[in-house]
């Protein structure tokens, strides 16, 4: 006989079944088991019907001699590689347009931000019309518009615009002359890398004087002398051991030295221009979130102009613009896949077209292009997520 | 490992549930349908290009109304999926479409490890390579350092290869997704040369801005038999489409073309033709055909003949010869087994 409960009475323990812990765990493990239930059979059937219908399965393709050349490879590539190896060179393509293309439009898209806040009314406007114009036309069509432009203006490597005879600019693309290192080389390496803990050292040094003392440093025409300054010793003192490889034209085409292929120019180009437009709607935003009483302040206690901007406003604007940016980001690396309409050798038009057809396994291809991007993408939203606990509002 | 599991089933989903594997399955699912779905090429001249109404016509369509004759008695019911080279297996093995006619080149390894079928060849092909005039190339040998525009995802990729390394000589390859693309890229000034079957050079030649400015070398690099595909396992959909095919190379062995087939079937005495026209013999029962399935072909598509002259022969722009594509007879290589 349970015994009437009063007004305000915490409850008799509940039985084991009943209590929400458990249950919580029973779900959970119920639903794990349903989704692995799920996914086992959906594989089982998929492997089954694949072999039923004398479709080949497996990764196995990836260890047959690929057969085909690329236009574009960071690492080194024949035609006598394996799938395996095409999938890497599409992958380091991919990498390159996007990390370029994140370059470029954080760039771009920060001096227009500026821009459009400008009290300059020119200025403003033109920002403003660049933004409204490029944020509203597909990317695709950028992508081709700047491509068909690239080689139609261009012209012909027989009548190639050419620089001081080391740099050229025709339909094939950009040639510049690709630095050949010496072997005393490593002195100048080592040298870079003693003034950039040169450099750090300085920061930290002028910081912890001005926290004491309160006495500033010119602590950036410094760094930048020791950065330029060291390498640049040690470069004659190792006796200048670097040469030039000139591009040269050779029967049809430019032979050696660096080339920037038209494909990347025009994919780099409608990117960058593209994404920077919203990349600078979120730096406005931004930058409009901080409230004028800030700069108010700042000037009340003193601070210059470009101290107020570069210690006040922009830290807590970033705090605004950073989530905005992480998912710009994660865009143009996605978008990057566009590539493939205009012929630029990335992941999608090597790995998951010419590999795909030739060897006809789609299913295994398009997984491991889908693991690839949302690699890529997660690891873009972590370091960004890093970035914005570092730049979050510390309360104390 | 287990992620790449769980994308792989959910990209398979689609292709598991849509089709089911007993012979016969086409067949029952075009008949119940009421019409052939026919996968072809995005455009090229001669193959497959629809006209201002969106009435698609060519060598490859013709495949498709031959079988839709046999099956329905009417060449016009089909429909078209124009699709890139590197869509056109995976429609295929999905079931999305019923035939691929689609200038395909039969291989080992799409034959074997695929899960498909090729049905015959309608047109034999090889590779060949189209020059600018001013560049002042006689021969594919002085191609040395030249970059090419390529279609992604065909065989013309691997023999290009093949073709340079054997020959020791460099190159650059430009891969597009359709071959709209790389004739764009080409005509532009992007690459030297245009790669591609010969029979595509021609065919897009004339889209060029200027096709007199544009010449097809000579050589032919490679073995290129293109034809009809289906999937692998039902057999009587794969006779369809195979027979369909050669009643068409038949009919034009034993003169019957489309003026003349109504005469022919009412008065000759040639038991070859007969037997063809369902007239005596076999008939089309064995494929679950009509009697009268190569009449039908015959009176509204034409005998192979009548649909190569027309769409890439002397009664169309490309005017491309018969060479190898003529009967075995009369010196070519087309040969069909005899209907009895």
């Amino acid at each position: 006989m349970a015994a009437e409960k009063q007004p305000g009475e915490l409850p008799t323990k509940a039985a084991w079944w009943r209590r929400p812990v458990f249950r919580s765990v029973v779900f959970q493990v119920l639903l794990v088991l349903g989704l692995v239930y799920v996914g086992n059979s959906l594989l089982n059937n998929t492997l089954y019907n694949l072999e039923q219908r004398g479709i080949s399965t497996g990764f196995g393709f990836l260890g047959v001699e690929a057969g085909f050349g690329i236009l574009q490879t960071l690492i080194d590539y024949q035609e006598t590689d394996t799938f395996g190896r095409t999938f890497l060179v599409g992958l380091l393509n991919t990498l390159l347009v996007s990390f370029l293309g994140i370059f470029f439009a954080t760039l771009i898209g920060f001096v227009m931000g500026v821009a459009r806040l400008s009290r300059n009314w020119l200025i403003a406007k033109l920002a403003m019309v660049y933004i409204e114009t490029f944020r509203n036309i597909p990317l695709l069509l950028q992508i081709l518009f700047w491509y068909f432009i690239v080689l139609n203006k261009l012209p012909h490597p027989r009548q190639s615009l050419e620089m001081a005879e080391t740099l050229f600019l025709n339909k094939r693309g950009l040639y510049l002359p690709a630095p050949l290192f010496e072997s005393g080389f490593w002195m100048v390496w080592a040298a870079l890398a003693l003034a950039v803990a040169a450099v750090v050292f300085l920061a930290r040094w002028t910081h912890a004087r001005q926290a004491r003392t309160g006495e500033q440093f010119h602590t950036f025409y410094v760094s930048l002398a020791i950065l330029f300054g060291i390498p640049l010793l040690a470069y004659f003192a190792a006796g200048s051991p670097l040469s030039w490889e000139i591009p040269e034209l050779k029967g049809f085409n430019f032979k050696g030295g660096l080339v920037v292929i038209p494909e990347l120019a025009a994919l780099l180009l409608a990117l960058s221009i593209y994404t920077a437009t919203f990349i600078a709607e979120a730096v406005r935003s931004g930058i409009l979130a901080v409230s004028h009483g800030q700069t108010e302040a700042a000037f009340a206690l003193g601070l210059r102009h470009g101290p107020t901007l570069r210690l006040i406003i922009i830290p807590q604007a970033l705090r605004v613009i950073i989530p905005q940016l992480t998912s710009q980001y994660l865009n143009l690396t996605k978008n990057s896949s566009l590539a493939t309409a205009v012929g630029y050798p990335d992941l999608v038009s090597v790995f998951a077209g010419t590999t795909l057809n030739q060897t006809g396994q789609a299913i295994e291809v398009i997984a491991m292009t889908m693991a690839v991007y949302l690699t890529i993408s997660l690891s873009i939203s972590l370091f960004m997520n890093w970035y914005n606990r570092k730049k979050q509002l510390v309360e104390r | 490992m287990k992620k790449i599991y769980a994308l792989t089933s959910a990209v398979a989903l689609a292709a598991t549930f849509s089709v089911t594997v007993h012979a016969g399955a086409t067949l029952d699912a075009v008949k119940s349908r009421g019409h052939v779905q026919c996968g072809t090429n995005t455009g090229v001249p001669g193959f497959a290009t629809p006209d201002d109404k969106g009435n698609w016509s060519g060598i490859d369509v013709d495949v498709c109304r031959a079988v839709a004759a046999a099956l329905f008695g009417d060449a016009g019911k089909i429909q078209i999926t124009p699709l890139t080279a590197k869509e056109r297996f995976t429609a295929l093995q999905s079931g999305e479409i019923d035939i691929l006619s689609r200038n395909t080149t039969w291989t080992l390894t799409r034959d074997t490890s695929l899960g498909l079928n090729f049905a015959g060849v309608n047109y034999y092909d090889g590779q060949g390579f189209m020059v600018k005039k001013s560049l002042g190339v006689a021969s594919a040998k002085e191609l040395d350092g030249a970059s090419f525009c390529i279609q992604a995802g065909t065989t013309t990729e691997l023999n290009l290869t093949d073709y340079f390394r054997s020959n020791n000589m460099a190159y650059t390859p430009i891969t597009f997704d359709t071959s709209a693309e790389t004739a764009a890229a080409f005509d532009a000034g992007r690459c030297d040369a245009l790669t591609s079957d010969q029979s595509q050079l021609y065919a897009l030649r004339i889209q060029l801005k200027n096709p007199e400015g544009a010449v097809v070398l000579p050589e032919i690099i490679s073995k290129e038999p293109l034809g009809p595909v289906v999937r692998q396992g039902d057999d009587e959909w794969f006779n369809i489409v195979r027979w369909s095919l050669y009643a068409m190379l038949n009919a034009e062995e034993l003169g019957v073309t489309s003026a003349n087939v109504d005469e022919m079937a009412a008065n000759s005495k040639d038991p070859n033709v007969l037997r063809l026209l369902g007239k005596e013999g076999i008939k089309g029962s064995g494929m679950g055909l009509n009697d009268n399935w190569a009449h039908n072909i015959i009176k509204q598509v034409g005998n192979y003949a009548e649909s190569f002259e027309r769409n890439v022969g002397q009664g169309s722009p490309l005017k491309i010869a018969r060479g190898l594509n003529a009967l075995w007879n009369k010196g070519g290589i087309q040969y069909a087994p005899p209907i009895r």
